[in-house]
Formats: C-alpha cells, structure tokens, sequence
C-alpha cells in the first residue's frame, strides 16, 4: 500500500509539467524587485503579460542585488534558466551574452523599431554585442539625488538645505536634535553609490569620466578625487549612527523624520509615494546633489536565456513586447519612481522630483552609469573598500585614496 | 615439482572481497573524479583570468598576487584564525565540562541532554538570525538590562569592528557545544567502571582521575571531535552572512565568504579560485603533519 502511494507521488511529480495547457505558457520571470514601491510596479508588468494570455510566475530573490545575482548566474549556467531575468543595464550579463547563453532579439527590436523610440541611445548601446540586442531596457534609473526629510530639518529649526554644503553645515543642528544627519544602509553597494555620486557632484563630469570610462589611476589618485575623499569623510560622520541594512530601511527613516536625509537613487520615489509623502511638501530631492544638476542614465533591463521549449521562446516575445509598450511603460514607471525608457510617452502624471529628472535628461546632462563602465569585478572591490571607508573612522581618506587608485589602475 | 595443493595459485589479492570492492567503486570513482579531479581543476584554473566563465588564459601567480594584497582577504584569515582557535578551545572545553556534568549520574539527564544538544538540529542561518537580534541594540540584550535600570550598560558586538568576530563565536558555541558534548559523553560512557573504581580505591581526586585517566583514554573521541569542530570552522560561512554579512565596514568578513562573493558576486572565477586553493593550502599544512604522526608511526 505503501509502495504504490509512493509510485503514485512519484507519477504525479513526473505528469505535473505537462498540465500547462499548450500556447499559453507560463514564464518564470526572476528580479530583486521587493520592496512596496518595487513590488508595486513589477505587479503592472505581471499584470500587463497576463492581459496577453500567458501567464507570469513571479520569481521575486529578496536581498537585492548582490544576492539575487549570483543565484540567477548560476542557474543560467548551471542549465535551468529561467524564461527572463533583470539585471542592471550594463555589464553584468556580458560575458553570459558572449558564451551565447541568451536569446538575440536583433529581429524584433527592427520589426518594433525599439531604436526609433528608446532615449537615452546609450540604454540600447548597453543591449547590443557585436550589432545585435540581447535585452530590454525598462527604466531609466539615476543614482544623483539627495532626499531630504522636510519634517526632521523643521524639528532641528534649520531650513531645508538646497545643495550638499548647506546640508553638511545643517549635520549638527540635526545632531542636536536626535536625528540621523545622514541616512546610509550597512550594504555595501550603497557606500559606493554613495560615494560614486559625490564625485560628479564634487568634482564634475569630466573627472567623473576621467576615472570611471578612462581608468585614469593619476586622476583618481589627484587632488580632484582628493576632496571628493573629504566630502566623502564628512558623508560617513554624518551617517556614523545609521544602523540599518537595507536602502529601504534607511529610505524609511528620512519618511518618518528619523534621518536628515540620504543619498540614493531615484528608486528611493517609490518608497515616498509608497507612505504617501508628497514632493516639496513631505520631503525634497536635489539631483546631483544640488551642485552639478546631471544624473546618471543607468536603470534595468531583462535578458531572455534560450530555452528549449517552443511555446515558451515565443512568449519570451510577447513578454518583450509587452514590457516597451506604452501603456506598460507608463504604468510601470509611475509606480518605481524611475523614467520611461521611450521618449514618446505621456508622463504628465509624474511627480515634481521626476519632472525634474525629465527636465535634466531632456537638456542632455547626463552622464553613463557606472554598471555600464566597470565590471563587476571592480564594483566589487569598490564595495570592499567603501564599506570599510564608511564603517572604520581609523581608516584616513588619504590612505582610502591610494587604495581606490590601484584598483582603479587594476580595472578593465 | 611441487605439490599439486600449491598448484592452485593463491587468488590475487585484488579479488579478495570482491563484492564489497564492487561495492566501493562508486565511491572510488566519486572521490577520483568528483574530489580529487575538481580539486586539481580548480588549482590548475587559479592560474588563469578565468572571469564569470573558466576559461584556459594563464596568466601565472597574478590571482595571488591580487589575492594577498587584498585588505579584505588578509582581514578574513585573521578573522577565522580567531574564530578558529577560540571556537576549539571553547567547545572542546565547555563540551567536556558539560558531558562530565551530565556524567555524574544526575536526574533527568535525558531532558539536560536535549536541551544542551537541540541548537545543534537548527541550521547556522536560523541561528545566526537568532543571535542577530539577541544581539541587536535595539531589542535584545543591551536593551533589556538598560530597561531593567543600567542605563549606561553596552553590548553590541555586531556593530563594533574590533569585537564583532566574538559575536559571530558566541552564536557559533551556542550552536555547536551540544554535539561537542554529545559525542564527549559517549566517550565518558565508554569508560569502564572498573577503571572508576579503581582510581577511588586508590584515592585519586576526582580531577584528577579525569585529567590523567579519563582523557589520555579519550583520545580517539577528541581526534573525531577535532576533526569534526575543524571541518565547521574552515567552511564557517553561512552564520556570518546571517548575522553580519560580513559587517560592520567588512570586519566580520572570512575566507569562505570571500571565495564566494568572488565567483559568483564579483563574477571573478579566478581570484574565488586563488583564494579556495589557499584554503586548501592552509588546510593542507595542518592536516598533513597530523596525518603523518598520527597514521605514519604505527607502520
């Protein structure tokens, strides 16, 4: 009796693939899109791809990037890819496209024409190897913002700073008041981000250029970088008491009043929007810090492994298509507080914060994101290092600076 | 001529036992070529720039090179030389002390047992969560003596660089003295009474008879635990990523963590694989001069 239950479960476990009934197909789609505002907007794609009859099955790697990545590395080249995958839109799948392990959509993107719509140029550039595409970019994400709290800057009494040296000087008065000038979470790739903001907005883009696109190491071990180093030493006094992990966590101290502010990227609108927080009410954003108005032109875009079975790398398609058109694009944009990566939307919906994100991509003052520059290879050793930077006051910029020069020396 | 009985050559040795050698060849072919064979496969791809795939590009000792004068790898070894030796001392020490108590012939024994073994059966993720908010500030320990009135009271190890390693130690012993004790009890167990009886007709102090008696006659029970204790420290990875993740500012960070982060984050095969063959290495050096005392003598 025992015996044939078990061959019984084992029959089921072996029929179960084959119940999904043939022309819909059922796309397991993986991201690290978890937090409310995140999962709000991945919710309009699921819906959008549904509306086509095909179904999404969510594969939500909770942990950000850094954990969701390998996971998804492993499993395309350990042979059970998923039908699509986010990454950032850059480098982080390049060597995954080189060993063709995922599926080329140069035909659709002609049939489409995704050139004629999809703005900044460079968001396509980031998809293409050798002349053919082999991703969808989304969103258009920016790192360059400060968020400020209006509520913790009216509890210290000082007005609501509008570049980064009024929000250094205001540090103390936040101080006094029990708040957290500086919100910043324990992971590292928020310490680097940090930073990577605070050099375009210290030092310009030229140099910007200069360290990340040209693997100068003279410039990065220079005076500009030098004081990019002090602003930065002054950042991580101003965070010494910010002891959460994840960007969230921290974006919810500055909503509740908690923290001065916090550097971080335009996914951090979603949060807002989230806890209903209004723009220039509630709280304030300052792109490039205040100082240099560009932002960064980064964001995500999905990659479709190839798969064996025939209904499902003809609805990886539909999903393609589903994802750039325009209403998805809309719906989805609004809810992550990022940019529509076609220009011939509608987005008067927008907030102010985004409105001011259109206006600077609209005057072309942008610069490139540096997943697009580096390898991860040395976004890593970058994290290393700051990380350590911002969480070991023994450790001088002067000594950080001659650190980040070699690896920047090291980089390719 | 010799006689026709020698004529029937003896069988070889190699069909001696012949169904258990049978028996044996999955394992053999496994350790060949799964252990051994991955094992040269890794060292022989340490010397290339092999990056999010391997690749055969040799580029001689850059990995290491690289590998050495990395803060955050110097930082690891330091941390799980630390963690190492404290966490054999303790265990072994706490395990024995315990086992000896349990020894003593006390009532419900059974339930001690249990309660000293159970956060063995939990993984180290669960008790690195665990620990994590014991640990945390905010809601475990410092926060309830501070409410109970010492309002000056601190205890954060996870959020204090110099001291944070002993954090991930406290959470590390909570979770593996009970087997320590476990397998120190079934070691007193197997210690005949007649010995007991014997040191008691002599009139040996109880200490005593443990330190000189009790333990020399032990030793196969402490080469398993060591080995057992040691496997746990090399590969101590998933309770720093559950408590600290590495942190604060990547003082809690240790080898294992770096190879990973470095084949799979980084996507940089190459450096993982420098840092995994110098875990081997450092393996090697104090496994095999053990190995040859231990098994080199008898011969």
């Amino acid at each position: 009796m025992r015996y044939k239950l078990l061959t019984a479960a084992f029959a089921a476990t072996v029929a179960l693939p084959f119940v999904a009934p043939a022309g819909a197909a059922e796309l397991e789609v993986t991201h690290w899109w978890t937090s409310g505002g995140e999962a709000a907007a991945v919710a309009e794609f699921a819906k959008a791809f549904d509306a086509t009859g095909n179904k999404w099955i969510d594969g939500a790697i909770a942990g950000g990037g850094s954990t969701a990545r390998p996971v998804m590395v492993s499993r395309i080249t350990g042979g059970s890819p998923m039908a699509a995958t986010q990454f950032n839109t850059g480098r982080q799948a390049e060597e995954l496209v080189e060993a063709g392990l995922m599926r080329d959509f140069t035909d659709l993107a002609e049939k489409e024409h995704w050139k004629d719509f999809i703005r900044p140029a460079s968001l396509l550039e980031g998809c293409t190897v050798d002349g053919k595409v082999y991703c969808v970019p989304v969103n258009i994400h920016s790192w360059q913002w400060l968020w400020l709290s209006n509520k913790a800057f009216e509890d210290a009494g000082v007005p609501v700073p509008t570049n980064w040296d009024e929000f250094v000087a205001a540090g103390p008065a936040l101080e006094k008041a029990g708040k957290i000038p500086l919100a910043i979470g324990g992971q590292s790739w928020q310490t680097t981000g940090a930073f990577n903001v605070l050099i375009p907005a210290i030092a310009g883009k030229d140099i910007f250029l200069k360290v990340y696109k040209d693997k100068d190491a003279d410039v990065a071990a220079g005076p500009e970088i030098a004081k990019v180093f002090k602003a930065a030493d002054d950042a991580r006094k101003m965070s010494a008491k910010s002891n959460v992990q994840d960007w969230n966590q921290a974006t919810n101290l500055v909503i509740t009043g908690q923290a001065g502010g916090q550097i971080m990227g335009d996914w951090a609108q979603g949060e807002f929007q989230v806890a209903g927080q209004v723009a220039g009410k509630d709280y304030t954003c300052l792109p490039g810090l205040g100082v240099n108005e560009l932002i960064s032109t980064g964001g995500d875009s999905f990659y479709f492994p190839k798969l064996d079975d025939a209904d499902k790398t003809a609805a990886q398609e539909v999903l393609a298509s589903t994802m750039l058109s325009p209403a998805t694009q809309v719906a989805f944009n609004l809810k992550k507080g990022s940019v529509p990566v076609r220009g011939d939307v509608d987005v008067s919906a927008a907030n102010d914060c985004m409105k001011k994100g259109l206006d600077i991509l609209a005057k072309g003052d942008i610069i490139p994101d540096t997943n697009q520059l580096m390898t991860e290879d040395t976004n890593n050793q970058l994290n290393d290092l700051f990380v350590e930077f911002f969480k070991t006051p023994s450790l001088t910029p002067e000594e950080a600076q001659k650190r980040y020069a070699a690896i920047i020396a090291a980089a390719d | 001529m010799s006689i026709s009985g020698n004529e029937v050559r003896r069988p070889s040795r190699l069909f001696r036992n012949l169904s258990a050698k049978i028996a044996s060849i999955p394992m053999i072919l496994t350790a060949l070529f799964v252990f051994l064979g991955g094992t040269l496969w890794t060292v022989l791809y340490s010397f290339t720039n092999s990056k999010l795939l391997p690749r055969l590009k040799f580029v001689g000792l850059d990995q290491y090179e690289r590998l050495w004068s990395a803060p955050r790898w110097l930082t690891s070894i330091e941390n799980l030389l630390v963690y190492g030796v404290l966490s054999l001392i303790f265990s072994l020490v706490i395990g024995f002390l315990l086992a000896a108590l349990l020894d003593q012939k006390i009532r419900f024994e059974g339930v001690f047992r249990t309660i000293f073994l159970y956060p063995f059966a939990l993984s180290f993720v669960v008790t690195g969560l665990t620990w994590q908010w014991i640990l945390n500030p905010d809601f475990g320990v410092q926060r309830l003596v501070r409410n109970a009135g010492w309002e000056s009271f601190t205890f954060n190890p996870l959020y204090d660089q110099r001291i944070v390693i002993y954090g991930i130690l406290i959470a590390g012993l909570w979770q593996g003295t009970g087997l320590v004790m476990c397998l120190m009890l079934a070691g007193l167990r197997g210690i005949d009474e007649d010995i007991w009886k014997a040191a008691r007709v002599d009139g040996i102090p109880m200490w005593k008879t443990y330190m000189f008696i009790v333990i020399p006659m032990m030793r196969p029970v402490f080469i398993t635990t060591l080995v057992i204790i040691a496997s746990g420290i090399v590969r101590l990875y998933d309770l720093v990523v559950a408590q600290t993740s590495g942190g604060p500012g990547g003082a809690s960070e240790v080898p294992a963590k770096y190879v990973y982060d470095y084949m799979f984050l980084a996507q940089n095969l190459g450096q993982g694989f420098a840092a995994s063959t110098m875990m081997l290495v450092t393996v090697a050096i104090v496994v095999v001069p053990w190995a040859y005392l231990e098994f080199g003598r008898r011969r």
